[in-house]
């Protein structure tokens, strides 16, 4: 047993945790504005915009693959225009993983965050205005230090869900092992091959972890409530 | 001096109406508005404050706040706002609520030394009381030094006791700084206390405007008062009301029993004479 651990190939794991780390960045900085604008539009475009974003909870991750595959690939325009005048290839690497991983991932880090902002007081937020802040001074100094819990939510389930996907990664990166070949992958061809033995093991680690990710975000909600349960 | 004269389309509960008003407050007047729920006054407060859109014109000291082709946004214009909810910054202390609206560290310790909370200064305002963070929020919209100071029922979610405490500071506040008062308020007795002008609405128009003993005492001067009460059950010429949390039986003749019902609001009239 120990020997088996001693020789496990722990890259896939890395290259997971790094993918979901990257993603998790670059999704928190785009969602932030996109459920601040969501929080506060009576606009009659929100609830398509509402609808894209949360498209990828319900798409299979093969048709999300396919098309992202599609687009970033040489065949389109976009894959043709970073190929040609950036030289960056998008596909079966790990630059096209994290683009893939960020369309996924999207409605789980936009969804807590919007509803975060949308659970504070607006006069609070007026409160703010009138005070002679503007809106991003609103934002920062008001509204996020605020939704604290919801922030943690955010982070935490968007990272979970990135190291946790699978057909969009298979379908749009492949499996080269230290480029594209994450832990979830790595277990599909384990049991492909019937090395029953690793699978259980890269499983057990990936069940064990996200267990404690899950108890700790739950425990600090459960703290951070009780805090705010004294004002009403 | 204070000039509005606007008009919004307002979709009340049963149907639409139109927020229609015009008039002027002088420097340092406390004015009241007062008037049935749905009437327009958050509304009207909220338009003073630009949290809201109205096409009309409002001035300020000759300074134009909304005019045709123009809006001062809600951070340029000098204004308090004490919400009824408080709407304090809840991931502050007590001096922070005052000083993110201004870093005048000597005017946020006059403020809370004038209403007790200096001992306070520090502590989150989660952990205050209901005054106390009413308080916080009178101070915090003091800091701008505002030129009109807006008020939306400050005190309807408080006890009798702080109500009166409140109202002592309010006043206190408005003898120190002069501000310009517009106080929206159901409650007679503080109407009474603290402004010198009345304006009631309804349905979005100003049906009644002068000092509040003229308002308010409707009735007239007149050997007897009146009691408002609803009508709970009438029967055999006696009506059974409720005025003020107490019931009265009160005799009918049968004409008068033929246009009331049960849930009527009626105003039954009082003797006052002196009996010896």
């Amino acid at each position: 047993m120990i020997e088996a651990l001693q020789n496990l190939d722990f890259a896939p794991f890395i290259l997971s945790f790094k993918l979901a780390a990257i993603t998790t960045m670059i999704l928190f900085i785009i969602s932030l504005p996109l459920a601040w604008y969501l929080s506060q539009t009576t606009s009659r475009t929100k609830p398509f915009i509402e609808a894209i974003t949360a498209m990828p909870i319900v798409l299979p991750p093969s048709v999300l693959g396919f098309y992202i595959l599609y687009t970033l690939s040489l065949n389109s325009p976009i894959g043709a225009f970073f190929d040609e005048y950036l030289g960056i290839t998008l596909v079966f690497n790990f630059t096209g993983l994290v683009i893939a991983s960020c369309f996924y991932s999207l409605p789980f880090m936009v969804q807590p965050i919007q509803s975060g902002f949308e659970s504070l007081n607006k006069n609070m937020l007026e409160a703010s205005y009138i005070s002679g802040k503007s809106k991003l001074q609103t934002i920062f100094r008001v509204a996020l230090p605020n939704i604290k819990p919801s922030l943690l939510t955010a982070i935490i389930v968007t990272f979970a869900h990135t190291v946790g996907e699978f057909g969009v990664v298979l379908m749009v990166g492949g499996s080269i092992p230290g480029e594209t070949k994450v832990a979830s992958v790595a277990i599909y061809e384990m049991v492909e091959i019937m090395d029953y033995k690793s699978a259980h093991i890269y499983s057990a680690i990936m069940i064990i972890m996200s267990f404690f990710v899950l108890l700790s975000v739950y425990i600090f909600n459960q703290k951070i409530n009780k805090k705010f349960a004294s004002f009403t | 001096m204070i000039e509005i004269d606007i008009c919004k389309k307002l979709l009340g509960a049963k149907k639409e109406m139109h927020l229609d008003v015009n008039f002027n407050i002088k420097e340092k007047d406390i004015v009241a508005l007062t008037g049935e729920s749905g009437a327009g006054k958050t509304t009207l407060l909220r338009i003073f404050a630009g949290l809201e859109e109205a096409k009309g014109v409002i001035k300020v000291d000759n300074e134009i706040w909304l005019d045709k082709k123009f809006s001062l946004p809600p951070q340029k214009r000098r204004i308090g706002f004490v919400f009824q909810e408080y709407a304090l910054f809840t991931n502050m202390s007590v001096e922070e609520n005052l000083l993110y609206v201004n870093r005048d560290k000597e005017f946020c310790k006059k403020l809370l030394k004038m209403t007790n909370l200096y001992e306070l200064k520090n502590r989150s305002v989660t952990k205050l009381s209901g005054g106390q963070k009413q308080r916080v929020s009178l101070c915090r919209a003091m800091m701008k030094r505002p030129k009109l100071l807006l008020m939306d029922e400050p005190l309807s979610a408080l006890d009798p006791k702080m109500r009166t405490n409140l109202q002592l500071e309010i006043l206190t506040f408005h003898k120190e700084f002069g501000t310009t008062t517009l106080l929206v308020s159901h409650d007679i007795s503080e109407i009474y206390k603290l402004s010198n002008r009345v304006i009631k609405l309804h349905l979005g128009k100003i049906i009644a405007d002068g000092p509040p003993k003229d308002i308010l005492l409707q009735m007239g001067t007149n050997e007897r008062f009146s009691l408002k009460g609803e009508l709970l059950e009438i029967k055999n010429s006696i009506a059974v009301v409720v005025i003020g949390g107490e019931l009265v039986e009160v005799v009918v003749n049968e004409s008068e029993a033929k246009e009331l019902k049960v849930g009527d609001m009626m105003r039954v009239k009082v003797d006052t004479r002196l009996i010896n």
